[in-house]
């Protein structure tokens, strides 16, 4: 019984995050349009577009391999999984052992690495320009993100998700200079991975500044819905890595019971949705950047974690 | 027991090599010597396996040849039973591969004989257990894989590589020759047994430490000795390419670890900072150079170099721990440092036999040259994209355990009491990070360009998928790269012995685990369970996949390429190798690179062609190695005057020669 009941839990994480990754997108767009004075498309408008693209019929090019059909499933399963790995309403879910924070890290790597392949396929310049950016940003991202897992998980002396989550909401390591850092990183870090501005503009088709839609350009009907299905997920996935790791406050760790997986549910999504609203108006508020200004944005995150670690390695209190 | 089956199974190398001469003209030579070779290394294999999971107990063999009064020892311990793994289970594929060369092979007689010779020097190496036989060993592998570089001597670079390669070998066996020198002391016992009773002190460790560091490292391609390396592994043979990138650069390993673990004894702090740095550096500038190449085959050479750093900076984790008391961790690093060999070994061995087989089917290593072979060549296109995946580090396949294993020794390296490698540590650590990251691109350009897009000539448009012998071997190497990445509990138990008897600790037992999770420290510090990531990944993508097909549309059409409504018709308009590395070699520019652009535009108006000219060296050429060849040139053009004196100079320079010595001897005394 009790494994079901683990087991349920596991699942629900699972698809809650699919549940309301298009809603988070649909929030995000509706506070950008009415910053910008657009009325805007409903918040539910991802589910039909996502809708509308799963039933229309895919076309692709001749000269298309296996690749390009098996990239979409492929991403969008690493990040559903990756997004469910990531404890949201309760720590120490059922498989929440099986893959540690530096795994997850590394499991969106596979993601992209398909997501490059996938952009490379058909042979068109559109997507070499993207599949090479999208390279040249991870390179630069991943290292820093690494230094931001370094940081947490010197910290809390696990790399463990749930472990990090319970260690930080009991509040007994308090705040830190270190942790600071690693914050301003990981915002940075977050924003450039999830192809949003200044690093990227999700919303546009001109060449000079697109990367992630440069990529997946050719793509149509089911696949492009999975694939922006997986954006989507993506987006969710590192909302909820920010509240898990830095704002763990009301997740249901050692108490299990009903009352308090309520809470941990609703403080998740209270978190979540509070990111939605912030990301757009901070959008908005600045202007996309170079596509050679990239290194100096993400170096900075790359130094502020390279800073907090380099403390922690002299002294445990910073 | 287990050195003397070895031993044996070094003599069949060495018959089979003396077989080929004769054989290698007739047309079932190839098949008879690489048919040998393949029984042989399986045989070296088991011998390796059963030494490890066995334990059986360790026993030297003394044979009457070798140096008057000492003789040749072998011993198989623990360290070199795992190598013997890796070096027979390389070979075997290898030599399975070679198999499928046999139609294409030009001119076997200079291939065959030393292909089982070179297959034994690598082995006796690993057997030997005193100084003489490890150095002979040492140069008769050095040689014959040389003899390899040249099987193809009349094209010019292979010729310059062939000679470079000489030079840096024999440096490097001179390096190894003065450590085991001082070593073996004032007595001058060459034998391993008594080295290991009387460890040298600090001084005399720290030469010898450095002496194995250029000697090994030159061998296995640490910066800056590696410059031969990405010349001479793409000239020979691929099979060889393989052996050589994947099997003789552990062998090199080999020799650090038995000099460094066995033969030294304690070590300082500032030993394994001289290591870390040396592992950092090689990660970060092997893998930035691979980027930039546009040959296959000198990219995955490149990429080696990158990979012998990550067990470099594996090794250096060790020995700082191991100087700090933390046998513990040390053990985890070290685990981690020979997992990395193992798992270099299977994917750079799969990703050689790859190229090779593009290279005989299009006929040319330049990926510019080549794209679209997916659909000419899918079942090499298959295994070459694990190989990529797995040296990418991307879960669930075996390059992830490795440095995941090396980030979580990493991880607990702030309890280290020494202030120097506590400082680099971090340091080293962004710079493993930045190379993984580097090593993703830098396959998604080798897979992208090569495999993927449209074919930009008529020789990639007409290639043909490999033979099957061919075939056979990469498949074996990518599942057991797969097989290692979901089952690394069993790996880390085959290791553990080796670590043992190296650091005096191991790795918690993994046997225990549910569902073989890799544990390295404690269970509520980390874990990894790479089965059920594939699992997860397998069941999620396919429901999904099922479920759309079902009930949304299946429905799928074929047409021309969108590209935003302008399409191009000619594969020039694709993106090449050049300009997808272009971003990385801009953000990293002139620190590393020694970038030579040249851009030609006309004027408006003017109707010539516009050109874009980018030319990359290695800076170590002209800083480094262009001075010091210059300098060596005019000091013996200096010393070749001595060559033409006459006869009663030449009478008083032997007198003053004489007289000299005599002196000496006489302050001597």
């Amino acid at each position: 019984m009790a494994v079901i009941l683990d087991f349920a839990a596991q699942a629900a994480q699972m698809f809650l995050v699919l549940a309301i990754a298009p809603l988070v997108l649909g929030i995000t767009r509706k506070v950008k349009a009415r910053a910008l004075r657009r009325v805007g498309a409903p918040i539910w408008q991802p589910y039909s577009d996502l809708w509308k693209l799963l039933h229309k019929e895919a076309v692709i090019a001749h000269n298309a391999s296996w690749i390009y059909r098996a990239a979409p499933y492929l991403i969008f399963a690493v990040t559903w999984v990756g997004a469910a790995l990531v404890p949201t309403y309760a720590s120490n879910l059922m498989f929440s052992w099986s893959a540690d924070l530096i795994a997850l890290v590394a499991l969106l790597a596979t993601g992209r690495f398909a997501l490059a392949l996938a952009g490379m396929d058909v042979g068109t310049s559109f997507g070499g320009i993207g599949s090479s950016r999208e390279m040249m940003i991870a390179s630069l991202a991943e290292p820093a993100m690494l230094l931001v897992v370094f940081t947490v998980a010197l910290i809390a002396g696990t790399t463990l998700l749930s472990a990090i989550a319970e260690a930080f909401a009991s509040g007994q390591h308090g705040l830190r200079v270190s942790l600071a850092l690693a914050l301003g990183a990981f915002i940075l870090l977050a924003i450039a991975e999830n192809a949003r501005i200044p690093i990227d503009n999700p919303s546009t088709h001109l060449e000079l500044t697109m990367v992630h839609e440069a990529m997946v350009l050719e793509y149509s009907g089911r696949h492009l819905a999975m694939i922006e299905a997986a954006a989507a997920l993506k987006l969710v996935l590192y909302f909820s890595l920010l509240s898990c790791l830095f704002f763990p406050f009301g997740m249901a760790t050692a108490d299990k019971s009903l009352a308090a997986l309520g809470l941990g549910l609703l403080a998740y999504l209270g978190k979540i949705g509070v990111l939605a609203v912030l990301l757009p108006i901070g959008e908005t508020a600045v202007a996309k950047m170079r596509v050679f200004r990239y290194p100096i944005f993400l170096g900075g995150a790359f130094a502020a974690g390279a800073l907090a670690v380099f403390l922690l390695f002299v002294s445990r209190s910073f | 027991m287990p050195a003397l089956v070895g031993l044996w199974c070094v003599a069949a190398l060495l018959s089979l090599a003396v077989a080929a001469i004769a054989v290698a003209r007739t047309s079932i030579g190839s098949i008879l010597v690489y048919g040998g070779c393949l029984i042989v290394s399986l045989a070296g294999l088991a011998l390796g396996l059963m030494t490890l999971i066995g334990g059986a107990p360790v026993e030297a063999v003394v044979l009457p040849i070798g140096l008057p009064g000492t003789g040749a020892h072998f011993r198989v311990d623990a360290l070199a039973a795992f190598f013997l793994v890796v070096v027979n289970l390389g070979g075997a594929a290898a030599s399975l591969y070679g198999i499928g060369t046999r139609k294409h092979e030009t001119s076997p007689l200079r291939v065959l004989p030393f292909y089982p010779a070179y297959l034994a020097g690598m082995n006796l190496v690993v057997l030997a257990d005193d100084a003489f036989s490890f150095l002979v060993a040492w140069e008769f592998m050095s040689l014959s894989s040389w003899a390899l570089v040249m099987a193809n001597h009349r094209a010019p670079e292979n010729a310059r590589a062939g000679y470079i390669y000489l030079l840096m070998a024999s440096f490097g066996t001179l390096a190894l020759l003065l450590a085991f020198g001082v070593l073996a002391g004032a007595e001058g016992n060459y034998a391993f047994a008594a080295m290991r009773a009387q460890h040298p002190g600090a001084t005399a460790g720290a030469l010898v430490l450095l002496l194995a560091l250029v000697g090994a490292g030159s061998k296995a391609g640490l910066v800056p000795l590696h410059v031969w390396l990405p010349l001479a592994h793409p000239a020979a043979p691929s099979h060889v390419s393989a052996l050589m990138s994947g099997v003789m650069t552990k062998v090199a390993v080999y020799g650090f670890l038995r000099i460094v673990f066995d033969l030294i004894g304690p070590s300082t702090a500032w030993m394994s900072m001289i290591v870390l740095a040396a592992g950092g550096i090689t990660a970060a500038v092997g893998v930035l150079y691979a980027l930039l190449q546009r040959d296959l085959k000198r990219l995955l050479a490149y990429s080696t170099v990158e990979n012998i750093g990550v067990v470099f900076i594996g090794i250096g984790l060790a020995l700082a721990f191991r100087t700090s008391d933390m046998n513990w961790a040390a053990a985890l690093a070290l685990t981690a440092a020979l997992f990395h060999v193992l798992n270099h070994s299977l994917f750079k061995s799969l990703l050689f036999f790859g190229a090779g087989a593009v290279l005989h089917a299009t006929g040319t290593r330049d990926m510019e040259k080549l794209g679209g072979l997916i659909h000419r060549l899918p079942k090499t296109a298959v295994v070459f994209l694990i190989g990529c995946v797995a040296t990418s580090a991307l879960p669930p396949l075996n390059g992830f355990v490795s440095e995941w294993l090396m980030f979580q020794a990493i991880l607990v390296s702030p309890q280290i009491s020494q202030w120097g490698p506590l400082f680099l540590i971090p340091a080293i650590g962004a710079l493993l990070a930045l190379s993984v990251a580097l090593a993703a691109a830098c396959f998604v350009k080798a897979y992208g360009i090569t495999f993927l897009g449209r074919p930009r000539t008529a020789a990639a448009n007409d290639a043909h998928e490999t033979d099957g012998f061919s075939l056979a071997a990469m498949f074996m190497m990518a599942a057991l790269c797969v097989l290692l990445g979901i089952m690394p509990g069993a790996v880390v138990e085959l290791i553990s012995p080796v670590v043992q008897s190296l650091t005096g600790a191991r790795m918690p037992a993994q046997s225990y685990l549910p569902w073989d999770s890799l544990v390295p420290i404690a269970e509520s510090r980390s874990s990894y369970n790479g089965l059920i990531v594939l699992f997860f990944l397998a069941v999620s993508g396919a429901t999904t996949a099922v479920f759309i097909h079902r009930f949304a549309t299946r429905a799928t059409r074929r047409s021309a390429i969108w590209d935003c409504g302008y399409p191009d018709p000619s594969p020039a308009a694709q993106y090449t190798g050049s300009s997808f590395a272009m971003p990385i070699r801009r953000v990293f520019g002139t620190t590393v690179f020694d970038v030579h652009e040249k851009s030609d535009m006309p004027r408006p108006g003017d109707t010539r062609a516009a050109r874009y000219q980018v030319k990359v060296f290695d800076p170590l050429w002209r800083h480094v190695y262009g001075p010091l060849a210059r300098w060596m040139l005019k000091s013996t053009a200096f010393l070749n005057q001595l060559q033409f004196f006459s006869i009663r100079r030449y009478l008083t320079l032997v007198f003053v020669t004489l007289i000299l010595l005599l002196l000496m001897v006489a302050a001597w005394r």
